[in-house]
């Protein structure tokens, strides 16, 4: 096994792309790390991209955020600025395992480990949020949804590497917030979640919206008629009820050991309601 | 000498006290050497190939790629532990559940295992070994395993226990009954009967410290055997026949112990550690994974049980009968004749009748686990009594204390009691604040009663005394919940010094006679009587060498507060001498001051608790979350209070695990779905309140401080207590644990 740690975003994907056998990239390992430990892999190249400059920062720009590929998520959690444009985003990220983990793990690796139960990704996709490839062929800005395609499966093509992630600034009146059901306080993952997004108008209306639901599909999937059915509404309770069904028919779940498909449809529709009420206070509804 | 184990109702100095215990500060700095901590110069890294199919016929294995393998030094299956056990049917099982023979009878089954100088070349050398298995149809469910039309797991056996002698092999390896009176007639007194039929699923005992241990087998055929355990002398004893040494050969030294609630009692990867020393020349340390924890060791009963209670209009049970059906994993076991046995132990019942099924499944060798099957059976049965009271109109607590058996009760298992706590606790908890504050909404209380038997055993304790007066207590219990600090203080109290004179060590198996392992609650209770009895033992001694230095007869000397003291007028210019002094001129009077013990420790006091719990439901997602949770129970004398309510508290945090959340769950496979601390959800800190304790002390007769067990019972009432508390706070009554949120809304979802 090769442990490499390069210093420029190029040369970890060039050593990925001239990979032969299997190759791994250690952001905080806190993925990695436990699957090698179990014997689930042994990768023969490991390349670690914490040195990267740039890597490690959250950087706000005219556009809005660009958080590093190696950031941690706790790193989000202290940031004022962020916090305060996109509390559901940086709420999602310090649910992820216990603090200890949340010390060392990313979203980007929490994106990229493409388990439909990843607790920031559907904030993220709620959010809009864009991941900056970069690769053999150059670098290219996709939607964070297009990069899982099913447990374990991401679009990323052979030596590309998600080098950051981007948020946009915020307008007015918006607030966004994400909401997972575990049996248990914290350690655990999610059965069900929800990530809402909205923006209102001067009104108190819904004038934008965007829903992501995780867990009940082979991917974190976005919702677009849930969008259509808070768009427009001050979200009274007819609304919440129609969202609730609506969430609860787009789920595509299987019985497990973390829950069943009735459960999963259920509570889909009930965290949805909870997390479009919370992002509704937070844009300043009433 | 003799000793009088009986009550003497003392006041005590020592006992009752609350010092830092001995062990704490290892403990809390990482100091501590627990069962992986050990390690031998040139020690090799033993790993485990474990069966993936439930149940499989094992047709041929072929180990000669992974012995060719550069780095591995030993490779053995079945083949390397012959059979030795004499017609030992108990431990033949235990033989072939180290390393299956045969078969392959549940997913995670020992077939081989490897030595190796590193990690990665032995599990490389894992993947080397061949298996041919033959794969059969396998049963993991209890009720599925006791169909006629289930696969067989063992052909030879025949249910023991019927009245016809049965023609047909079968699953279930014994029916067992008890209970008195008549119940027929007893039903037919009732005004009001309540019949149920409930589940509760499989739980591991769920210790942080994975079973590890490390095996060294000199070519003279002796061994040591660092390990963790709760019963060193057992696991030598067990070790030694399995592998044909004598016991006085192979010295086991039991390490610190990261939890055992009774999984620990039970060899799995010893004897294969101590078959790889022997056939790599070389010692041999064997750390299970988290994995293998759950696939292959100690698994609490999954059960099926019907409850029937009936009981007349003022509220006096007339008439109960139970029948519980236990699975044993693939061996046969006594686990639902323990469940039939406990069922109804708190009541006052003239006619009871309760009825074990042991059932043999796919699944790991069911392993003792607190006061095992005995909270599965008050699940039922107090789920059951719960029931009965609301329907009669009466409230669930005056009910108990109605039916509560007393000094006097013939128990429902068959011994009459003597003075015991179940109505003191109900009383208590009647009375306690916890009962009268209000409730919110989506919020439910629920309580219930718990029985434990308790056990004494043989023990064997010395007690030595240096030149500088300090004592040094050697006991053969391992220390499994502060057993060092309270047995300390009772060698303090007996000998009248202080508690910081005294050091206790858990003693090598070299060092003492023979100590039955840390179960049943016996730690404290029986190690205390033992060491009560060495420190009489060397205040004898303590005395006649006083009176030598005197010389006086020794009759004329007493002991009393540390000192020897000549009794009487004729001596009154004597000053007492010092236990300090004595053993400083110890060297001139006769050579070192000591004091052994060797007893059975008789009549360990049954033990009580009721435990009441609040909880509160989300209706929309079923998430429950235990808002406050109080534990009352009988302790007889609690010797360091803080342990005790130690014991209590974690009883009743596994309690809640078990309830909500913790269970096995295999695939159609056959194969365990969540063997980790991920999906098999024990409760995490922030999952739980502080709970509450009230120690209550009602003298065990049978011990001179009164001292009972007090490990188990608490494990006992929670999964009842919570179950009522469920099912008052969603209006529907909740029959099978654990009530995982699923679950729960399935229940709401089916009543709406």
């Amino acid at each position: 096994m090769r442990y490499i740690r390069p210093l420029s975003i190029e040369d970890a994907a060039g050593l990925l792309a001239g990979s032969t056998g299997t190759a791994a990239i250690l952001a905080g390992g806190s993925d990695l790390l436990v699957r090698m430990k179990g014997g689930f892999i042994e990768p023969d190249l490991i390349v670690d991209i914490k040195a990267i400059e740039g890597l490690g920062e959250i950087r706000e720009t005219a556009e809005g955020f660009s958080i590093g590929a190696a950031v941690p998520c706790a790193v989000l959690g202290e940031s004022k600025v962020l916090k305060k444009a996109w509390p559901g985003v940086v709420e999602a990220a310090n649910l992820i395992g216990s603090k200890q983990v949340q010390g060392r793990c990313t979203i980007v690796g929490n994106l990229c480990n493409a388990s439909p139960a990843a607790d920031s990704v559907p904030a993220l996709v709620a959010a809009g949020a864009k991941a900056v490839v970069v690769g053999p062929g150059g670098k290219r800005t996709i939607a964070v949804e297009a990069v899982p395609t099913g447990p374990g499966k991401t679009s990323l093509a052979k030596g590309e590497i998600v080098e950051a992630i981007l948020l946009d600034k915020r307008p007015p009146r918006s607030g966004d917030a994400y909401l997972r059901f575990i049996p248990r306080t914290e350690m655990d993952i999610a059965v069900v979640s929800a990530g809402v997004n909205l923006t209102l108008d001067e009104q108190g209306r819904v004038k934008s919206a965007r829903l992501a639901l995780g867990a009940v599909a082979p991917t974190v999937i976005l919702v677009e008629a849930a969008a259509e059915v808070l768009i427009g509404s001050r979200l009274d309770e007819a609304t919440l009820e129609r969202l609730a069904k609506v969430c609860s028919g787009a789920c595509r779940p299987i019985d497990d050991k973390r829950g069943t498909v009735e459960f999963r449809r259920k509570v889909a529709g009930v965290l949805a309601k909870r997390a479009a009420t919370t992002a509704y206070k937070r844009a300043g509804g009433k | 000498m003799n000793f009088d184990p009986r009550y003497s109702g003392r006041s005590f100095t020592s006992v009752g006290t609350r010092p830092i215990r001995p062990d704490g500060v290892d403990k809390v700095t990482g100091r501590a050497r627990y069962g992986a901590d050990f390690n031998m110069a040139g020690q090799l890294v033993g790993r485990v190939l474990r069966s993936p199919h439930a149940h499989a016929k094992i047709r041929k294995i072929d180990t000669s790629k992974a012995e060719k393998l550069a780095g591995v030094k030993a490779v053995i299956t079945a083949a390397d532990l012959p059979d030795l056990t004499d017609g030992d049917a108990a431990m033949y099982d235990i033989l072939d559940n180290c390393m299956a023979r045969t078969k392959a009878l549940y997913d995670g089954h020992a077939v081989a295992a490897v030595a190796a100088v590193d990690a990665r070349t032995a599990r490389q050398a894992l993947k080397l070994i061949e298996v041919d298995y033959e794969v059969l149809p396998h049963v993991v469910d209890v009720d599925e395993a006791m169909k006629h039309t289930a696969p067989l797991l063992n052909d030879a056996i025949f249910t023991e226990g019927l009245e016809e002698k049965p023609v047909k092999p079968s699953n279930v390896t014994k029916r067992t009954q008890y209970g008195h009176g008549d119940i027929h007639e007893g039903f037919g007194q009732a005004d009001f009967v309540v019949e149920r039929s409930f589940k509760t699923e499989q739980t591991h005992q769920g210790y942080i410290e994975p079973h590890a241990c490390v095996a060294s087998v000199s070519s003279d055929g002796t061994a040591d055997l660092w390990v963790c355990t709760q019963g060193h002398f057992v696991y030598r004893q067990h070790c030694a026949q399995l592998l044909g040494m004598e016991a006085s050969k192979l010295r086991v030294t039991s390490s610190e112990i990261g939890g055992g609630f009774g999984g620990k009692t039970h060899v799995w990867a010893e004897p294969v550690a101590l078959a790889l020393s022997r056939k790599a020349g070389r010692p041999v340390k064997l750390v299970m994974t988290r994995d293998e924890v759950f696939r292959a060791s100690g698994p609490t009963s999954a059960t099926s049980i019907d409850v029937r209670i009936g009981a007349r209009k003022d509220g006096t049970i007339t008439a109960a009968e139970a029948t519980l059906r236990y699975s044993c994993g693939p061996y046969a076991g006594m686990w639902a004749e323990i469940g039939a046995m406990t069922a109804f132990a708190c009541y006052k019942l003239d006619n009871v009748r309760t009825v074990g099924y042991e059932v043999l499944v796919n699944r790991p060798k069911t392993a003792a686990y607190r006061a095992p099957s005995a909270p599965m059976a008050a699940f039922a049965v107090e789920s059951a009594v719960d029931e009965l009271a609301k329907e009669i109109g009466m409230d669930p607590v005056e009910f108990r204390i109605r039916n509560a058996a007393q000094e006097g009760t013939r128990s429902s298992y068959g011994p009459v009691y003597g003075p015991i706590g179940i109505g003191p606790t109900l009383e208590a908890a009647k009375n306690h604040p916890h009962m009268k504050a209000p409730l919110g909404k989506n919020q439910g209380r629920g309580m219930a009663c718990g029985f434990w038997f308790n056990f004494g055993g043989q023990t064997c304790t010395d007690l030595n005394i240096g030149m500088d007066g300090s004592v040094s207590l050697a006991v053969g219990t391992v220390d499994v919940g502060g057993s060092r600090a309270s047995l300390s203080l009772v060698a303090a109290e007996e000998l009248g010094i202080d508690y910081g004179q005294v050091k206790a060590v858990v003693a090598d198996t070299s060092s003492l006679g023979y100590n039955d392992m840390t179960d049943g609650s016996r730690g404290t209770f029986s190690s205390s009587m033992a060491t009560i009895s060495a420190a009489r033992n060397a205040i004898k001694t303590l005395r006649d060498r006083a009176a030598q230095t005197w010389d006086i007869p020794i009759d004329d000397v007493v002991w009393e507060k540390g000192h020897a003291i000549a009794k009487g007028e004729k001596y009154g210019n004597l000053a007492a001498l010092s236990l300090k002094e004595i053993a400083a001129a110890s060297g001139k009077t006769g050579g070192p001051i000591a004091g052994h013990s060797e007893l059975v420790a008789d009549g360990a006091g049954v033990s009580f608790a009721t435990h009441i719990c609040d909880i509160e439901v989300d209706p929309e997602t079923g998430s429950t979350r235990v808002l406050r949770y109080t534990v009352v129970q009988d302790a007889g004398k609690a010797v360091h209070p803080t342990y005790v309510e130690g014991q209590y508290q974690g009883g009743a945090a596994q309690g809640i695990g078990w309830a909500l959340n913790e269970e096995y769950i295999y695939g159609k496979d056959g194969r365990l779905q969540n063997p980790g601390f991920l999906d098999y959800r024990i409760p995490v800190c922030s999952d739980l309140p502080m709970i509450d304790t009230q120690i209550l002390e009602i003298p065990n007769p049978n011990h001179p401080y009164g001292v009972r067990g007090v490990g188990e019972t608490s494990i006992v009432p929670p999964l009842a207590a919570i179950a009522n508390a469920v099912s008052n706070a969603v209006g529907v009554r909740m029959t099978h644990i654990p009530m995982s949120p699923p679950r729960i809304l399935a229940a709401i979802e089916a009543e709406r």
